[in-house]
C-alpha cells in the first residue's frame, strides 16, 4: 500500500534453520524465500512450531541458541547476512532492523526506567545524545498517544500497563528509525480492547515513517488488517503467498482454506430445562483478595443449569478468574453463596466432601503447570479414578482407555507417556480427560484456548461440545476471546471491574440494542476484513469516545 | 500398568523416547572430565568402604608394630603413635567417617526436606513457627553449637549423628521451602488440593518429584559439609571416639609430627581433601546439567 518505492530491501532465498535436540540436527526451516520491499509489510502466519519466529529472527541474521542457519541467503539492503560478520550485524541490529518481541513485560529490564532503555540503541549506534534521545521519545510516546508522554518514559516497566509496555516497546524498536521491523506476536498476550489499539498504533507509525515489516502471529483477522502481503507457513515450509486480500477471498491450499473455516465452528444446541433447579446457583457474591480491601467481585449473581454453557467475558483483571476461584473454593467470598443442585456449597474447598469436590472440576488455562511434569499420563488421568471411584488394576485400566478415546487420543501410544511428551493441544486433552475422570456435572473451563492456535483451539472446542452431549455437563467457560464465546455459549455474562454489566442468552447479549461495554468488546474484536480496523478507529473517532482511554486506567 | 508398551508401540513418526536408564548412561558418557574424575573417586572410596575387610591387611585396632614407623615392606604407610598400621586405618576410616557422614545426611535431608515442603504447603502459621526455628537454629554458628550440644549429650555415634544431621537440616529446611514455594503456586498443586488429596500426598507425589534436581545437588554438598564437620570434631576429640578409626582423629593423633618433616598426618589430611574434592567436582556438573533443563517444568 504505502510502497511507493519498490526499492528491495530483504530478500531470503532457500533458508534452512537446523535446531539441535534429541543429538541429531532436525531442519526446522526448509528452504523458505520471501523478499521485502521497503515500506511494506508481511505478515507470516502458522501454527506454533510453523518456524515463524526462527524465519523472523533470521532476518537480523540471528539463530537462537541451538539452532543454526544452515543454507540458503538472507540479503539485507545487499549485505549478505549469513556470511556477515558479527561486527556487520550488530551494526545492523537495533539501528537498521529492530525487534518486537510477544512479551514486552519479559523482555523489558525490570530495573531500568522505560526512557534509558529506549536511549541506550541510539547512543550505542553513536545516532544522537541523551537528550536527544530523551526528546525523541517524548515525541514518540506523544505520536503512540501514550498518557502523559513527557513522564511516561520516567517510570519503570512494572509501573505501566501491559498495553502501554507494548506500545512502549514499539516507540522503542523506532528509536533509530530503522528499515525495517520485526514483530513476533506483539498483541497475543492483550485483551481485545486493548490489542486494537496497539495495532492502530503500529500501523500508523510503520506507515508514518515508511519502514518495512514483518509480522509474525497466529491470528487471521489481525495480519489481515497489518499486512501488504501474507505468507502462511507450516511445518518450516511455505504453503502460499500473495497479496492479502486474494489471500483472504481465494486462498489456493487446502491447508490455507483450513485455517480460515477455522471460525465457523459453532455448537450444537441444547435443550435447556429452565424450569429445573440451577446445577449451580451464583447468589450476591462479592470478594476481596486477603490484605487489600478492593472489591474484586460485586455482587455477582447467574445461574447455570444442566447441559447448559456459560461464558464469562470481560478483559483481563474484570474478576473472571477469581470468580472461578471462589466457585472451586479457593477464596472465600465476603459476601454471598454458592448453591449446587439447590444446596449451599461450603465456602472453603476444604469442608467440602468427595462427593461436592468430585462434581466441580476445573481445566486450566495452561495445560503446561496444570499437570505434573513429572506423572506420566496414566498417573494424571488414573488418580482421580482412584481416588474418588475407588477403581484399581483391570477395571481402572479399561477405563483409562475409554477416557483416552473419548479425548480422541490413542491410549497404547500415550498413556506411559511424560506431558513433555506431548503438544499443546494434547496436554489441554489430558486435563480434559482428568475432569472427566471424576465423573463431574459441572467443569470450570478457564481460558482453556488461549493458548492454543486456532485450529487446535478448534478441536479442543469441538471436544468439549460432544463430551456436553454425551455426558450433560454444564460448563463455566471464562475467556476474554468472543471468539470463543459466540462458537460455544448459551448464555453470556459480561463483567467489568468486578461487576456484571450485562447477562442473558447470547443471542440477545451479542445482537443489539447492546450494552455500552459489551459493544466495545464486540467491536474490538478484529474481523477478516482488511479495512476494518481503519473504519472502527474511523467510528470511534466519529463518536468523540477514542478507545485509547480504556487501557490508560 | 501397561509398562511393556511403553517404547514397542511408539510409531517412527514419533520422536525416540529412551528409557530413563539409558538417557542417565549417555548423560554419563558425556560428563566432562572433572566429572569422570570425581565419579572414579567416589567409586573407589565406596570400595574401601564396602569390602574394608578385606582389603586392610591388619584388624583395625590391632597394634602390629613400634610406634611411628616410616613406610617400609609391610606397612606400606607406616605405623601410628602407637603401632597400628596407618594404611589400615585409613581404609576403616573410609568405612567409619563416611558411613557416619552419610547416615546424617540422609537423616538432614529427611528432617529438613519433609518439613520444608510441607511449610511451603500449609503456609501461614505452620510456616512462620517452622521458619523461625530454623532462623533461631541457624543463628549460632555450627560448629560450635555442635560442640556444645555434644559436650552436653555425650559423644556417642548416634548423638552425634542426631546433633549434626539437625544442625544440617536447617540448610535443607531452607532450601527446600524455597524451591517448594515455586512448585506450590503451580496449577496441578490446586488440582491436587481441589481434588482434595492429603498434605502428605501432594508433598510426596506432587512436589518432591519436582525437587528432586535441586535436592540431589544440595545433597552431595551438604554430604561434603556433614563429612567434613564430622572430621572437624575428630579432630577436636569430639567426635568418632577411639579406637575407632577416623580420618579427622587420625590427622590430630599424628599432627605432632609434621614439625619431624614426616607426612603421615598428611595422608588422612588428603583422603579427606580427595573425596571432598570428588564429590564437588560431579555436583558441579550435575548442577549444571539441572540448571540447563529447568524450562522443563
Amino acid at each position: 500500500m504505502s510502497s511507493d518505492n519498490n526499492e528491495l530491501l530483504l530478500e531470503v532465498k532457500g533458508l534452512c534453520i537446523e535446531g539441535y535436540s534429541e543429538d541429531q540436527w532436525h531442519q526446522i526451516v526448509k528452504g523458505v524465500d520471501f523478499s521485502l520491499n521497503r515500506g511494506e509489510i508481511l505478515g507470516l502466519i502458522g501454527e506454533s512450531g510453523a518456524g515463524k519466529s526462527t524465519i523472523g529472527i533470521a532476518a537480523m541474521g540471528f539463530a537462537k541458541p541451538g539452532c543454526r542457519i544452515h543454507g540458503g541467503s538472507i540479503k539485507f539492503d545487499g549485505l549478505e547476512l549469513t556470511t556477515a560478520t558479527e561486527e556487520e550485524k550488530r551494526r545492523l541490529r537495533g539501528a537498521r532492523i529492530a525487534y518486537v518481541a510477544q512479551s514486552a513485560a519479559a523482555s523489558f529490564n525490570p530495573a531500568h526506567r522505560l526512557i534509558d532503555q529506549f536511549s541506550e540503541p541510539v547512543i550505542q549506534h553513536g545516532i544522537g545524545n541523551r537528550e536527544q534521545a530523551y526528546a525523541d521519545a517524548k515525541a514518540l510516546y506523544a505520536k503512540i498517544k501514550m498518557p502523559n508522554p513527557d513522564t511516561i518514559g520516567f517510570r519503570y516497566p512494572h509501573q505501566v500497563s501491559g498495553g502501554q509496555l507494548q506500545r512502549a516497546m514499539t516507540a522503542m524498536a523506532l528509536a533509530c528509525r530503522p528499515d525495517l521491523i520485526i514483530f513476533d506476536e506483539p498483541t497475543t498476550a492483550l485483551d481485545v480492547t486493548t490489542q486494537i489499539e496497539v495495532l492502530a498504533t503500529i500501523k500508523s507509525i510503520v506507515d508514518q515513517f515508511n519502514t518495512a515489516a514483518i509480522y509474525i502471529t497466529h491470528d487471521l483477522a489481525v495480519v489481515a488488517q497489518m499486512a501488504d502481503k501474507i505468507k502462511v507457513l507450516r511445518n518450516g515450509e511455505s504453503v502460499e503467498e500473495s497479496e492479502t486480500r486474494s489471500m483472504l477471498c481465494d486462498p489456493q491450499q487446502d491447508y490455507t482454506k483450513s485455517l480460515w473455516a477455522v471460525r465457523s465452528f459453532r455448537k450444537t444446541e441444547q435443550t435447556i430445562d429452565a424450569a429445573s433447579t440451577p446445577l449451580i446457583k451464583i447468589e450476591n457474591i462479592s470478594a476481596i483478595y486477603p490484605g487489600t480491601s478492593k472489591l474484586v467481585l460485586k455482587d455477582v449473581n447467574f445461574e447455570i443449569r444442566r447441559n447448559e454453557t456459560v461464558a464469562v467475558v470481560g478483559e483481563s483483571g474484570s474478576g473472571k478468574s477469581t470468580l472461578a476461584r471462589v466457585i472451586t473454593g479457593l477464596l472465600k467470598p465476603v459476601q454471598g453463596s454458592i448453591h449446587f443442585e439447590g444446596e449451599v456449597l461450603p465456602a472453603d474447598y476444604r469442608n467440602r466432601d468427595h462427593k461436592q469436590l468430585q462434581n466441580i472440576q476445573m481445566i486450566y488455562q495452561m495445560a503446561d503447570t496444570a499437570i505434573n511434569p513429572h506423572h506420566k499420563i496414566c498417573d494424571i488421568i488414573g488418580r482421580p479414578l482412584s481416588f474418588y471411584l475407588g477403581m484399581e488394576g483391570e477395571q481402572k485400566n479399561r477405563r483409562l482407555r475409554e477416557l483416552m478415546e473419548m479425548i480422541e487420543m490413542d491410549p497404547d501410544q500415550y498413556l506411559n507417556r511424560l506431558p513433555s511428551e506431548l503438544s499443546g493441544g494434547q496436554k489441554q486433552r489430558i486435563c480434559i480427560a482428568r475432569a472427566l475422570a471424576a465423573n463431574p456435572s459441572f467443569i470450570i473451563c478457564d481460558e482453556v484456548t488461549s493458548a492454543l492456535d486456532q485450529l487446535v483451539a478448534e478441536g479442543i472446542l469441538r471436544l468439549l461440545d460432544r463430551l456436553q452431549q454425551e455426558f450433560n455437563l454444564a460448563y463455566l467457560f471464562i475467556t476474554h476471546d468472543l471468539a470463543t464465546v459466540s462458537a460455544i455459549a448459551d448464555k453470556v455474562v459480561v463483567m467489568l471491574q468486578g461487576e456484571v454489566v450485562e447477562q442473558g442468552p447470547k443471542n440477545e447479549v451479542f445482537e443489539p440494542p447492546f450494552h455500552e461495554y459489551t459493544e466495545l468488546l464486540l467491536s474490538s474484536v478484529p474481523e477478516m476484513d482488511p479495512d476494518w480496523m481503519t473504519r472502527v478507529i474511523a467510528e470511534r473517532q466519529a463518536k468523540g469516545k477514542g478507545g485509547l482511554e480504556s487501557s490508560g486506567n | 500398568m501397561n509398562q511393556s508398551n511403553s517404547t514397542s508401540n511408539d510409531s517412527s513418526m514419533l520422536k525416540p523416547t529412551k528409557t530413563r536408564m539409558q538417557r542417565f548412561f549417555s548423560e554419563l558418557l558425556k560428563a566432562p572430565f572433572s566429572a569422570k574424575l570425581g565419579m572414579l573417586v567416589i567409586v573407589v572410596y565406596v570400595i574401601a568402604a564396602v569390602f574394608a575387610p578385606i582389603i586392610a591387611p591388619y584388624g583395625e585396632s590391632e597394634i602390629v608394630g613400634k610406634k611411628y614407623m616410616l613406610a617400609n615392606d609391610s606397612f606400606i604407610l607406616g605405623t601410628d603413635n602407637l603401632g597400628r598400621d596407618t594404611f589400615t586405618r585409613i581404609i576403616y576410616g573410609a568405612r567409619n567417617t563416611v558411613g557416619i557422614a552419610l547416615i546424617t545426611t540422609i537423616y538432614a535431608f529427611l528432617l529438613g526436606g519433609l518439613t520444608g515442603i510441607i511449610a511451603a504447603v500449609i503456609g501461614g502459621w505452620t510456616d512462620q513457627l517452622l521458619s523461625r526455628t530454623v532462623d533461631i537454629l541457624m543463628a549460632i554458628p555450627a560448629l560450635i553449637f555442635a560442640m556444645l550440644l555434644l559436650s552436653i549429650f555425650g559423644t556417642s555415634v548416634p548423638s552425634l549423628i542426631l546433633i549434626i544431621g539437625l544442625l544440617d537440616a536447617t540448610r535443607v529446611f531452607r532450601l527446600c521451602r524455597a524451591v517448594s514455594l515455586n512448585v506450590v503456586v503451580m496449577d496441578f498443586v490446586e488440582a491436587a488440593k481441589l481434588r482434595g488429596e492429603k498434605i502428605g500426598w501432594i508433598t510426596i507425589r506432587e512436589i518432591l518429584p519436582c525437587i528432586s534436581a535441586p535436592l540431589a545437588a544440595e545433597f552431595g554438598i551438604r554430604f561434603c559439609f556433614v563429612f567434613l564437620t564430622i572430621s572437624a570434631l575428630s579432630f577436636l576429640g569430639l567426635g568418632i571416639q577411639p579406637p575407632t578409626a577416623d580420618w579427622g582423629s587420625m590427622v590430630r593423633d599424628t599432627a605432632d609430627l609434621i614439625s619431624f618433616e614426616d607426612y603421615t598426618p598428611l595422608v588422612p589430611a588428603a583422603a579427606i581433601a580427595i573425596l571432598t574434592l570428588g564429590v564437588n567436582f560431579v555436583v558441579d556438573w550435575f548442577l549444571h546439567k539441572t540448571s540447563g533443563l529447568k524450562d522443563e517444568f
